[in-house]
């Protein structure tokens, strides 16, 4: 399978403008998503990037501009002027949302095979067996031993919620999944497990995803192109490498510099 | 023979704003044209940029000025404004770059961070680590080695992943940035036969190499980039 040959985006962002009052959540944000192609947005915090996000994935309404997506039919269709039910089902079904807080994402209180056989019956499916079968496998490829597909997620660890998460939004194979500080809050080791995991996942289903993180690493590691946002604009883009290695704007260039090196 | 890869009239600075907006100029004026099957070694002392032309050529270093233009098929793409995915696709089929240093990836192993750019071009998994345990293998890196990831090897190991990953795939055009610096003469010995089966395919190379010995062997023109300062241009 090769990436980056599609002629079409799957998402085209124009002048997104987001205010809170008279303070500026994010302003003017202009870019198209190819499938396939993975975006981090990065920025300190405060700088817009989680509303940027929020409006993308219509949790949070723009005060201005348009955001199109293209349907499973081919139709490019503006994403605020979709039906409620639509709306809902695109989430459902063809995107997925991974919260920095796995709780946000989960249901905390069925158990992790449910967390994942939920999205299953919301695209209809409906035979028990095909669903845990399915629950199953997915666990499996989040690394999930199938003794705990009866455990809720209470019981599990910071990192193995996290991983449930990822299964709970790639079993429905949607086209677009939206990335909230997925590795913030774990410990490293655990972070380096997930990061490969989500590598793998991505390029395996060949996802196209937006990626909120202050860490370049992560970036790095998973992204193809790079956005720096800050005080709700975004003031760089490009290539990860050509961002991270030839940064050109004053406040991309401190970014850089405060990495540390281990 | 066709001109694979044409720089003309490129030039590259860097404007420091963290050290109050100093420009430090590194490269213009350059230009240089390689050929099918041809290796083209940048000759210069540290500092004079050659790393920055290969960089500019790869995508990673933006371009100030001037054009990069490389033949794909009968296209022609220029590099310096190209979009992202177009370089993204350029480097998933026609620039291959071999660095001395391997970025590692937590728990991938060696056999697949090799395999990794033949897959990319649609080569099936078996395929592909077949290939790769057989680079590997010639490059003398360990049979014990191959299923861990490399994090942990030795600097020399690591090069040497990092050189078979490089030439695994077919690229029409191939950037070699100091592929032997630090290698033994054995493992140098197979890296020059390799750029000599690149060049049988008609790869078109550009290359850093301070090994006198290695250079020798394998440029079959040497452009000097002093020629492209960019205080003689100013």
């Amino acid at each position: 399978m090769k990436a980056f040959q599609s002629e079409d985006p799957l998402l085209q962002v124009r002048n997104v403008t987001r205010y809170y009052g008279d303070r500026i959540g994010c302003a003017n944000v202009s870019f198209d998503l190819w499938p396939g192609e993975v975006l981090a947005i990065v920025g300190e915090s405060g700088s817009g990037k989680t509303t940027l996000l929020n409006c993308l994935s219509t949790r949070l309404a723009p005060t201005a501009g348009a955001i199109e997506y293209r349907m499973r039919d081919g139709a490019m269709r503006n994403l605020y002027q979709l039906s409620e039910a639509e709306r809902r089902l695109l989430m459902r079904t063809d995107w997925g949302f991974v919260h920095q807080n796995a709780a946000d994402g989960l249901r905390m209180n069925v158990s992790a095979g449910a967390n994942v056989g939920e999205r299953l019956m919301a695209v209809g499916e409906r035979h028990y067996g095909n669903i845990r079968a399915t629950a199953d496998d997915w666990l499996g490829r989040v690394e999930i031993e199938s003794d705990r597909i009866d455990d809720d997620p209470r019981s599990f660890s910071g990192g193995m919620r996290q991983r449930l998460q990822i299964a709970r939004n790639l079993v429905t194979q949607p086209r677009l999944v939206f990335m909230d500080e997925p590795t913030g809050g774990l410990d490293v080791s655990v972070q380096a497990r997930l990061l490969d995991l989500l590598r793998r996942l991505v390029a395996d289903l060949g996802l196209s995803v937006v990626i909120v993180t202050h860490d370049l690493a992560v970036a790095r590691l998973l992204s193809h192109r790079i956005m720096v946002m800050r005080h709700g604009n975004v003031i760089e883009t490009g290539l990860t490498d050509q961002v991270l290695d030839d940064p050109r704007e004053p406040y991309s260039q401190l970014l850089v510099s405060s990495i540390l090196q281990v | 023979m066709p001109v694979r890869l044409y720089l003309n009239n490129v030039g590259k600075s860097f404007t420091m704003h963290l050290q109050g907006g100093t420009v430090i100029p590194v490269v213009d004026r350059v230009e240089f044209s390689v050929d099918t099957g041809e290796c083209v070694v940048l000759g210069g002392p540290s500092g004079a940029g050659k790393s920055s032309i290969l960089k500019m050529i790869y995508g990673n270093y933006r371009c100030d000025k001037g054009q990069i233009l490389v033949t794909v098929g009968d296209r022609i793409v220029n590099v310096a404004d190209a979009e992202p995915r177009q370089i993204l696709r350029l480097r998933e089929d026609t620039i291959g770059y071999v660095s001395q240093f391997l970025r590692t990836i937590p728990r991938v192993s060696a056999e697949h961070v090799v395999a990794e750019p033949l897959i990319a071009q649609g080569a099936d998994e078996a395929e592909g680590l077949d290939r790769a345990r057989a680079l590997l293998a010639r490059l003398n890196v360990p049979e014990r080695l191959w299923t861990l990831p490399p994090a942990t090897f030795s600097g020399g190991e690591q090069q040497r992943v990092n050189i078979a990953r490089g030439f695994i795939a077919h690229y029409p055009i191939l950037l070699l940035d100091e592929p032997t610096a630090s290698l033994d003469a054995a493992n140098r010995a197979v890296v020059v036969r390799l750029v000599e089966e690149k060049k049988a395919q008609g790869v078109a190379m550009v290359g850093i190499l301070h090994d006198q010995d290695v250079r020798e062997e394998i440029a079959d023109r040497i452009v000097d980039v002093t020629n492209f300062s960019a205080e003689a241009a100013a």
